[in-house]
């Protein structure tokens, strides 16, 4: 069941709202935003998209991401590694954006958005689903592992100069997630509510 | 239909979380049926939030480009480095490619969000109908870049990390990146804090 009506969330326009057809995407004729688009995941579908990213997550967290050679000397590092050397070296803000922004967050994420999916699927709604899609909604913007994937290349390129540089799988991981993570930016979950209902008890 | 029904004007309220569709019934602390998240007609206090936040983004960010962000030690021979002076050593020894991607991300990235916030408080503010649309997508291309800016803290994390070869080269970081992290996040909620839908509460719209 869809809702009658929807109100474009940049400039506050109401819309009668209609079915759209596969590929495509509803705008706002004031303000040009997306108001919707044709959803082809099914709640199936998201949740083995999600269950990969947290597969690909744990193999980027337990594989060191570079490793670094001087000398025949070798140093590798994983996320955190990265994350307590900034504790350690009198960075702790910076260390604990990177731990919320590149592993808490994210890793919340998947966690909340599998036990709402794994409820979805049949058309019902999770025991917190309603908590659950509020927290998601906040925490949306402040997943930046993509960024953090830029940043290891950028690394590697610097560190080139100086040292002999050794990729290891943690980074092909990330990338892996990186693509994940912009599949994942194309739906809309706002849209669970429609596809769920609550239990009646 | 040529003219387009807003939603204050139908007495009606989408709620800013789930976007479900709520009647508007003045009450003063609505909350959404189905979400129960607070109702607001407009993201509460925007223009004191995203002013404060932006000015205090602003301040941070003069000790970020200013102090160094990263200091490199080998046998001996201390080089501290800024963000600026990071992207032209990445330009003269890396690559020039990535050495635009940095600049981008740390210097033209946060200079367009003060710029862009900026003009968007203050045409807003004034009830503003000039190049209203341009401005809406002004605002949708700040939030979607914003983060993006968090690059080179990360590069400096990493390289932190990996480049600890004792006396033979070490790799520090100093304080701008810490002010640098704190820039980036300020003004993403400084652009969060801000209601796009201010650009289209102008006292005369042209639709």
């Amino acid at each position: 069941m869809t809702a009658p009506l929807m109100i474009c969330e940049h400039c506050d326009t109401v819309y009668r709202r209609r079915e759209l057809a596969c590929g495509e995407v509803a705008r706002c004729v004031r303000c040009d935003a997306v108001l919707e688009r044709h959803h082809r995941w099914s709640a199936g579908a998201m949740l083995a998209l999600v269950l990969t990213a947290l597969v690909v997550f744990v193999q980027a967290n337990i594989w060191p991401i570079v490793t670094l050679g001087l000398n025949g000397q070798l140093v590798s590092a994983r996320l955190w590694d990265t994350i307590l050397m900034m504790w350690n070296d009198h960075s702790q803000i910076v260390a604990v954006l990177a731990a919320a922004t590149l592993f808490f967050i994210p890793l919340g994420k998947m966690l909340l958005l599998g036990w709402v999916l794994l409820f979805a699927r049949r058309g019902e709604r999770a025991p917190g689903f309603r908590l659950a899609m509020v927290i998601l909604h906040h925490i949306k913007p402040w997943t930046m592992s993509e960024v953090f994937v830029l940043g290891a290349l950028v690394a590697i390129v610097k560190a080139h100069v100086y040292f002999d540089v050794i990729p290891n799988p943690g980074i092909f991981a990330y990338a892996v997630m990186m693509l994940l993570i912009t599949v994942f930016a194309g739906i809309d979950l706002r849209r669970l509510w429609d596809m769920t209902a609550e239990r009646t008890a | 239909m040529s003219s387009l029904p807003r939603a204050s004007e139908l007495g009606l309220i989408g709620c800013h979380v789930c976007g479900l569709v709520c009647r508007d019934n003045d009450m003063k602390d609505a909350a959404c049926p189905r979400c129960e998240s607070p109702l607001h007609r407009r993201k509460h206090a925007s223009y004191v939030r995203t002013w404060a936040l932006l000015i205090a983004a602003f301040i941070l960010y003069i000790p970020a480009n200013f102090l160094p962000i990263m200091r490199t030690v080998s046998v001996g021979d201390v080089d501290d480095n800024t963000i600026l002076s990071g992207v032209i050593e990445l330009w003269v020894k890396g690559s020039p490619d990535l050495a635009v991607i940095v600049f981008t991300a740390s210097i033209v990235v946060p200079m367009l969000k003060f710029f862009a916030m900026t003009t968007l408080l203050l045409s807003a503010h004034r009830r503003s109908g000039w190049a209203q649309r341009q401005r809406a997508k002004l605002y949708r291309l700040v939030e979607l870049i914003g983060y993006w800016s968090m690059l080179d803290v990360f590069v400096v994390a990493l390289l932190t990390a990996l480049v600890q070869f004792g006396l033979l080269s070490l790799v520090e970081p100093l304080p701008g990146v810490v002010f640098f992290g704190l820039t980036v996040v300020l003004t993403m909620l400084a652009s969060m804090s801000f209601d796009p839908r201010l650009i289209w509460d102008s006292r005369d719209t042209d639709d």
